[in-house]
């Protein structure tokens, strides 16, 4: 059974359909474009003209995160750019990168960076960065964090057990 | 000259000529294959190749990784240097140019992001 627990982590590749790919990636320009906003699988289904649970399959295939974990990514990427670039106040920057709650943006800035928005304002400001000549979309796409496995497993993971899970990952 | 690997000659074609301006620079067939080339009138010494994965080039399973890699946009940057990026947006996106990212205004120079039909940005 070893071999079949091995076989669930690796990923192994699979042919898609390059017009559906093609479909599935403008649901992700959407979601890059816009990822202040709610994106239910069911919109973004309609975006790559599927249904919602081949969309949120193929979508993992393609692209190798879930899609709510995808926008989460983008909304950190988001958040961190607006912490280093801009003097809004971290409240003012979790809603406009589409957080309900400041505490839920806290607390998952702090899960998927490993530091709060705070520190990692001080410390960004603190670094010399030379990105003029970087065109802005595919620097948001560079710095967005690699979030291989959810929140909540990652929670879950660094307490060791000792806490249940209090929430499932924000979408 | 660089090269793109596109989905289809002729849809690509008639993108980077009718929606963005380019002009033919070279079209030559040798049975099921095409070199295509096109250039911009601003930049003449500069030649952008418009190929598909396929055979002879490419075995059938190379030519449909590619295809994959090309659709789910895993291709490197395409950057369109412009005079007013505001204006050439709204000019292209008039004529159908699917846009992934607005015009941003950043350290004093303004960027936008598009899609062309195969997927590269």
């Amino acid at each position: 059974m070893a071999t079949g627990l091995e076989s669930k982590h690796e990923r192994r590749y699979t042919s898609q359909d390059p017009e559906l790919l093609r479909r599935l990636l403008r649901a992700k320009d959407r979601m890059d474009a816009a990822s202040d906003e709610d994106w239910p699988v069911q919109r973004l289904a309609r975006v790559s003209g599927v249904s919602a649970a081949h969309f949120a399959r193929s979508f993992k295939e393609a692209f190798g995160v879930p899609p709510h974990r995808y926008l989460l990514t983008r909304r950190i990427e988001r958040a961190a750019a607006l912490l280093r670039d801009t003097d809004l106040s971290i409240t003012e920057i979790a809603f406009e990168t589409g957080w309900e709650s400041l505490g839920t943006f806290g607390r998952t800035f702090r899960d998927v960076t490993g530091k709060s928005p705070g520190a990692t304002r001080a410390r960004e400001r603190a670094a010399p960065y030379d990105l003029e000549s970087v065109p802005e979309c595919f620097l948001r796409a560079a710095h967005r964090p690699a979030l291989t496995i959810a929140v909540s497993e990652k929670r879950r993971r660094e307490a060791c057990g000792t806490k249940g899970s209090e929430e499932t990952e924000v979408a | 000259m660089v090269g793109l690997y596109v989905r289809d000659q002729d849809e690509a074609f008639a993108f980077y000529v009718e929606k963005l301006g380019f002009r033919v620079h070279t079209d030559v067939r040798n049975g099921d294959y095409r070199w295509l080339t096109v250039q911009h009138p601003d930049q003449p010494s500069f030649q952008l190749g418009l190929f598909t994965p396929g055979a002879p080039t490419h075995d059938a399973g190379t030519a449909q990784a590619l295809r994959e890699i090309v659709a789910k946009g895993a291709m490197p940057p395409l950057v369109l240097v412009v005079d007013d990026c505001r204006a050439a947006y709204d000019r292209v996106r008039a004529r159908g140019v699917e846009f992934t990212q607005e015009p941003v205004d950043r350290y004093g120079t303004v960027d936008a992001g598009f899609r062309d039909p195969s997927g590269n940005g």
